[in-house]
Formats: C-alpha cells, structure tokens, sequence
C-alpha cells in the first residue's frame, strides 16, 4: 500500500514535474511583483530613462562646456537676435540670454535647482507627512481629531499667498522657497497615511500577527510600512512635479530665486519677456526641459500606482 | 446637515484667524517701516505720520482696528507707498477685470471640461475618448505660465490674430488668451474627473436596472448617469477658484490686465506691505469662504459625505 502510493514520485519524470512546481511556486514578494508590473509599463520605463538623462544633465552639464553662468560675452550683448544663435560650433550650444551670458549652462543650473526642490520639497512632505499621519492613525482617539483639525485648517488657508508674503519678508532667497514649499507640502500627504494606517490597523494580517505573539515593532516593520510604502511612494513622486510648478510659479513672478543663479520658471519668464525679438531659444530650451520633465513624473507616478496601489489589482 | 455645517465652520473660522493674524505678523516683522527712505524723515514728522496711520498705537490695537474697519466698512487700510491711493482703490480698481476674465474661465473650465469627459466617457475606447484623453494628459504639463508665452507667440506673433496683452475695457480679443491660458489646465483635470466618475456610474446596478427596463441611451445618460458623475466635479471647483486668483497673477503678468494680480505682485516687489495684507486677507478670506460654500453644498447633493 505504502508503496504504490510513494510509486509516482519515484518515476524521475514526475518528480521532476514536482521538484519544478516546488521552484515555481516559491513566493513572489509584494515588490517584485510590483517591479514586474512597472517594468511592463513602457511608458514608465521610457520616463524613467529620460528622467534619469535629464538628472545627469543637472548634474554634469556643466563639464562639456567651456563657458559659466554669469559671464558677460559683451560681443553679444545687445546683439544677440543675430549673434546668440545656438551653434555647436563656438561650444554655445543653447546660444546666449538677453544679458549675453551662456544659456547652456544656465539651462543646466537652472534644472538643478528646480530638480532639486522638486525632489527635496516631496523628501520633507514624505517624511513630515508619513511621521505625523502615521502618529495620528495609530493613536487614535482625541489626539487624532485633533491633529487632524489642524491639518484641516492648515489646508483651508491659501498657501500661496502665504508664501509670497513670506518671500516679500523674509527676503527672496531659494532656501525660503524651501521652508515655504515644506511648510505647506506635507498636509496632503499626512491625510493620505492617516487614512492608510487606520485601515491597515484593524486588518486581518495584523489580528493574526497579534494573535501569535509578534511584537508590536515588528508588526509595524513586516506589516503596516510595506503597506503604507506604496502609497507613500505613488503620493511622492505625483508631489514632485507639483513642487517644480510651485516653484516655477514663483520664480517666473521673479519672486523665487534671484541672480546669477536661475530655475526653470525664471528661465521661461526671461525667454517669454524676449520672445517678441525673435530669440526663441530662449523660451525653447528651457520650456522643452521643463515639460519633458513635469511629463515623465506624472507618467512614473501613474506606473508606480498602477503597481503598487492594492485597489487596483 | 446642520451638524456638518456647524463643524465646517468651526474650521473656516480658525482658520480665517490664523490667516489675518499670520499676514499681520509677518508685515510687523518686516524689515524696514513703511516709511523708511533713504532720507530720513525728521523723527517729529515720522511721529506725526505713525500717529496719522495709528502705528503708535500698540500692535494688537492695530490688529483690532484693521479687523474692525473691514468688517464694519470693508476698508482694507491705506497704502503706505502711495498717498492717493487705498487698497479699497486698488480692490475697485483690479477687481472687476480679474472678476471677468475669471469667471468666464471658470465657466469654460466647467462647460467644456465637463462636456469633453462626458462624451469621453459615453464612447470609451473610441478616437474622441483617446483625444479626450490625450489632451487631458497634455494640458496637465501646460500651467498656464507655459500656456500664456505659447498663446502669445502663435496668435498674436506669428499669426497675428490677437492682441498680445492690455485690458481695452474688456474686449472680447482682449479676453480670448488669458481666458484659455487660466482655464485649460483645470479643464483638462474636470475632464479627467468626470470621466473616471461618468466610467464608474456607468458600471452601477442602477444603470443596468435603467437599460433592463428599455429606457433609451440618452434619458439613462441625461436622466440619471449625469447627477451623480458630476458630483466628484464640485468637490474639485474648490481647488479651482483658488487657481484662478493664484493664476490672475501669471494673467496679468504676461498680458498686462491690470487685474487684481498686477497690483499684488506689484505691490510684493515694492514693499508695500499695507497693499500685500489687504489683498492677503481680501482673497484668502474669500478662498476659504467659497471652499466653506462648496463643502457644504457637496454634503447637502450626497449625504455620505456629512458623516
């Protein structure tokens, strides 16, 4: 009896069938899963490899030029419909800015610093945000109503015009662009991962782990941040591209950065202002980098929540 | 409802405090008095001056007298900078234009947004839903500080068509422009909303049960597909009206208005702190009242939301 039924697994072809179904069944995670999804997503894909170009353009632009941001080629200037045209040849390869600096490398440092508060404006919103919704979703309560009343009045207040005044009186620097854009970015965020953790708290999987005795850190660890991770990441890389227009919307008032130094909103403020004088490289460039970018961040978003939002599976 | 309406409130309020007391700070903490020149002022005149605009008075006085005077005769102060001229000038002055073209581009940001992911909707997977669509997609990336330069460069440099900026007392081809330069990026995010929404009711049980009983396509979609997809649209017209001040300032930036934009960026690269509170505190009390207005009437249309 013991023998007939242990027969089939002794036949090599049906043990391999098994030892191969034992393989294949081996678990997937939730992220590799994910990154299977997002990889299938050309799109996404195309925008991460051209995010990425555009990144190492910020970041080493600089190096194939011979020129910088603020010198004065007084050849140009006042000439430079006719002068300043892109060429190769000279090594300008955007051609120059009104003020007959060379607009290649105010391109490149104007990238960097719109990148820059980008990414770092969504980094301080993920972090606040994540910290405070996270603390108010476990804590519950009185405590949780209100820190959330206060969110709610923080949001109802027309940040904008916060900033500008802000800017008007604490002087218009790039770094109180940052304190201004922190101040404000992570509110949303702290909604969203409230909302989160107080469903993931009274889930299932987290009754189970309580039941067979798993600490109350780990839980939080293997648990609930796996599962707030998603979100998080999705909520952050839509914030990125909200950041830049933030501050593209401030500089292009010429409230934002100042002098040498350039974003991409002064950049298209500056090349809007020339543009009746036929110098349309200087609305072009900026404004290709700019899109381009906005573009392959909402598209990157879109991939990650395809991938990672458990709604949508 | 009424206790929905009464929590809402309770946050409008505070947050209307915080709002003028945050504007008022920050222009007391601002470096340079509102008289200070290059010259300065003998400290008899500079007194009699400070006492002419109650500014030796002690700061919460003057908080308390600013509060009073808008609230009882909606007198938003003087301006510091220019001596004929008050922020209620300004406000009648900047107003009206900003009011114009606003308006018509919140409508056309409603009518044709709404319209267009509408249609998207009823025919998925169709070439309309794929434009529909695409220009939502585009339309995300274009601001309308991207918008604006474009605009200009295509109608008024290359074809000639319209006038690059100025107000003209509010003639149609002035309006055209900064019309489509405000409202196509909220347009683009109404379409996308009512789609997805206009999708989603499709798909419910009471459709079906409308089809089931042989009602026609157009009553199921006029008659009862249209009230509920619309209502994600309302929750977003809150957003909306903020961008549209926000955006006068782009507006009138680039075309030259004159709106109520003009005179805050204006007044934000002068200093003129008493014009930046004014206008402060006159369009972000006005944001957080019509937000307040939008909450409420969202919970009144769907009931599910007052929980």
């Amino acid at each position: 009896m013991n023998d007939r039924l242990a027969q089939p697994f002794q036949q090599p072809k049906t043990r391999e069938i098994a030892e191969r179904m034992a393989e294949d069944v081996k678990g997937r995670s939730l992220w590799a899963d994910a990154r299977r999804r997002f990889v299938a997503n050309r799109a996404a894909m195309v925008s991460v490899v051209v995010l990425t170009l555009i990144v190492l353009f910020s970041l080493f632009g600089q190096i194939i030029s011979e020129y910088d941001i603020e010198t004065i080629d007084w050849d140009v200037l006042g000439n430079v419909a006719t002068a300043g045209k892109p060429s190769i040849e000279n090594g300008h390869y955007f051609g120059f800015d009104e003020n007959g600096r060379d607009l290649y490398n105010r391109v490149v440092q104007g990238s960097r610093i719109s990148l820059a508060v980008g990414v770092i404006g969504a980094l301080v919103a993920v972090i606040v945000g994540t910290i405070y919704g996270a603390t108010a979703g476990f804590i519950g309560g009185r405590v949780d109503s209100i820190m959330m009343r206060l969110v709610d009045i923080f949001m109802s207040i027309p940040y904008m015009f916060v900033l500008i005044l802000l800017l008007v009186v604490a002087g218009r620097s790039i770094t109180m662009i940052f304190v201004g854009i922190g101040l404000t970015a992570w509110l949303d965020m702290s909604r969203i991962v409230r909302g989160q953790t107080l469903s993931i708290k009274n889930r299932e999987f987290v009754e189970a782990a309580i039941a067979i005795g798993v600490p109350t850190w780990r839980i939080i660890i293997r648990h609930i941040v796996p599962n707030l991770l998603g979100v998080v990441v999705v909520y952050a890389t839509l914030l990125v591209p909200q950041m830049i227009l933030t501050e593209s919307f401030i500089s292009f008032l010429g409230l934002g950065v100042q002098e040498p130094f350039t974003s991409w909103g002064a950049l298209l403020s500056e090349g809007t202002k020339t543009m009746n004088y036929g110098t349309l490289w200087h609305l072009a460039f900026p404004l290709f980098f700019f899109v381009v970018t906005i573009f392959c961040f909402f598209f990157i978003g879109d991939g990650l929540r395809d991938a990672l939002d458990p709604k949508d599976r | 409802m009424l206790n929905f309406i009464i929590r809402r409130v309770a946050v409008a309020i505070p947050t209307l405090i915080i709002l003028l007391v945050a504007s008022f700070w920050l222009m007391q903490t601002a470096p340079g008095g509102p008289f200070t020149s290059e010259r300065p002022l003998p400290a008899q005149v500079l007194a009699n001056i400070e006492a002419k605009y109650g500014l030796d008075q002690p700061v919460y006085k003057q908080l308390w007298d600013y509060v009073v005077g808008i609230v009882t005769q909606f007198d938003f102060g003087p301006s510091y900078k220019y001596k004929d001229r008050s922020v209620n000038d300004i406000i009648a002055q900047g107003f009206p234009v900003t009011l114009t073209y606003g308006i018509i581009s919140f409508l056309v940001a409603i009518i044709i947004g709404g319209a267009l992911g509408i249609s998207a909707a009823i025919r998925q997977n169709s070439w309309l839903d794929y434009f529909a669509v695409g220009v939502t997609i585009g339309a995300q990336v274009l601001p309308n500080f991207v918008m604006a330069p474009i605009l200009i460069l295509v109608f008024t440099l290359w074809l000639g068509w319209l006038p690059g900026g100025g107000w003209n007392g509010g003639q149609w081809d002035h309006i055209i422009m900064p019309v489509i330069a405000l409202s196509t990026s909220y347009m683009a995010s109404i379409a996308r909303l009512t789609r997805s929404s206009m999708l989603e009711v499709l798909r419910s049980n009471f459709i079906r049960t409308a089809r089931a009983k042989g009602l026609p396509d157009n009553v199921i979609i006029w008659r009862h597909a249209l009230k509920p997809s619309l209502l994600p649209v309302i929750s977003y017209l809150g957003p909306a009206f903020v961008g549209m001040v926000t955006g006068s300032f782009i507006i009138d930036a680039i075309f030259g208005t004159g709106g109520i934009g003009y005179f805050y960026v204006n007044s934000a690269f002068n200093r003129d702190y008493a014009v930046m509170m004014g206008l402060t505190i006159l369009l972000g009390s006005m944001t957080i009242l019509f937000n307040m207005v939008v909450d409420i009437l969202y919970a009144w249309i769907d009931p599910k939301i007052r929980l």
